[in-house]
């Protein structure tokens, strides 16, 4: 044990370099995830039939084919096929967007169904512009209805970045199983590992719920008991399928 | 863009991703059977009536659940090195889904009435006939299609099983598409794959939804 943690301490920077390299591909594929679950979603919701069939198409083609075959396809298939090599990372994100994204459309349109149809007659009968419906009225109260299952995805993808190890790109797992090498600590190096894990999730936990009472609030509703205990609720995997059914 | 896409590869790797995939398959289900079960045991404990259990109950589901799957399988595999692959892989899969599915059968046993319970109560019956006959076949139905989710999710993630030297569709892939220099064949032959056994499986789960009356 206290072999492990010197060799840890000492070699501190790397860790941090690591750590960094996690937190990168975290929070960019987190942003192509949120682009894309916005695109897809609002594709699925009201486009016309062709657009609607098109996003379907996509989102089902990213969820069903696994997360961990797109990643190797991007990084071993995709410069065979085109002649241009992509750098792990970027693969990473790119891998880590388009899937979660795929899952992101769905609740993007869940919650949009999920307004009651009252707040669109009402704006409409107010003569709001299109635009300033969805931007003054249902957006504000779709997107409290979105961040609890972004918070769920947000955490997958988190727990899915230890697979750039896997296409050889240094991030967190990588570089705490070189040093499970070096001293031979094997269940000291990953429980330490895990922990490190547990605790990003649950700082990622704990900001998603603070953005979820932040939105509540704007919207005039209680933000809800809880604070630093209050963890994720069940998971409810694609629940939001439902069309309309409340998440 | 001059790249030769090789249909003759894609023939011929197909009985080995095939092969893999049997792989594939008994790690799912088995996977999927210890989940279900274990989730089960889990969400009963956390209904005991003593923090002693309930406290570290929820606090290790939670260390499980917030934790990534492949440093799970790769820890496990280290330390339990005498163990064949396959079945830390199983034990792994089964506990780290385990961890989601005891939510949601614990969603399920909270959306049985509070009558159910009273009646139980006012029939003098055991905690234990209460949970077999009344409470848990109301509360399994209903979640049904959200175990069955789950499965699928867990089986587009036994590719982790490849890097514990399990070989599964993937590896397969990957080792086929090594040797003959077809990498974009191979894995996108086993996407397809995936894809075509994981879309109709989802597609069953949403009617039985709706059969459910969800």
């Amino acid at each position: 044990m206290g072999d492990f943690f010197s060799y840890f301490f000492d070699h501190i920077s790397q860790v941090w370099s690591g750590l960094r390299v996690t937190v990168e591909a975290t929070v960019l594929g987190a942003a192509v995830a949120l682009a894309l679950s916005f695109v897809f979603g609002f594709m699925a919701f009201s486009g016309p039939l062709p657009v609607r069939g098109l996003s379907r198409v996509i989102v089902e083609f990213f969820r069903g084919t696994s997360l961990y075959v797109q990643l190797f396809w991007l990084y071993y298939a995709f410069p065979l096929l085109f002649g241009y090599e992509l750098s792990p990372l970027f693969c990473g994100v790119l891998a880590f967007g388009m899937n979660y994204g795929a899952y992101g459309s769905e609740v993007v349109r869940g919650a949009l169904n999920a307004v009651p149809r009252a707040q669109w007659e009402a704006a409409v009968a107010l003569n709001m512009t299109p635009l300033q419906r969805m931007r003054r009225v249902i957006l504000p109260q779709a997107w409290v209805q979105m961040i609890p299952p972004f918070t769920n995805l947000l955490i997958q993808l988190l727990k899915a970045t230890p697979l750039l190890w896997l296409i050889t790109a240094a991030e967190l797992t990588t570089v705490v199983q070189h040093f499970r090498d070096r001293t031979g600590e094997t269940t000291w190096a990953y429980l330490t590992l895990l922990v490190m894990y547990f605790v990003l999730a649950y700082a990622l936990t704990l900001m998603m719920n603070a953005l979820e009472r932040h939105a509540k609030i704007r919207l005039g509703r209680h933000p809800g008991g809880g604070g630093l205990l209050h963890s994720r609720g069940a998971d409810a995997p694609r629940r939001s399928e439902t069309a309309g059914g409340a998440l | 863009m001059n790249y030769q896409w090789d249909w003759g590869a894609v023939r011929e790797s197909l009985p080995y991703l095939l092969d893999g995939f049997g792989i594939t398959l008994l790690a799912t289900v088995l996977g999927t059977l210890v989940a279900a079960v274990l989730g089960l045991v889990v969400a009963v404990l956390g209904r005991v009536p003593s923090r002693l259990v309930t406290v570290p109950v929820r606090a290790l589901t939670e260390f499980v659940r917030s934790t990534p799957l492949l440093v799970q399988l790769v820890g496990a595999y280290a330390i339990f090195n005498s163990i064949e692959p396959l079945t830390i892989g199983i034990a792994v899969l089964g506990i780290h889904y385990a961890s989601y599915m005891s939510e949601v059968y614990r969603a399920g046993i909270d959306a049985v009435p509070k009558g159910q319970w009273e009646a139980c109560r006012a029939l003098s019956m055991s905690p234990r006939r209460t949970w077999q006959a009344v409470i848990l076949p109301q509360a399994v139905r209903n979640v049904l299609p959200a175990l069955g989710n789950y499965g699928i999710a867990m089986f587009k993630e036994t590719p982790f099983l490849a890097v514990i030297t399990v070989v599964e569709m993937v590896a397969q892939a990957r080792e086929y598409g090594a040797n003959h220099f077809v990498y974009a064949e191979t894995f996108t032959l086993a996407g397809l794959i995936f894809l075509a056994a994981s879309y109709p499986t989802s597609l069953l789960m949403r009617r039985l939804e709706r059969r459910l009356g969800h």
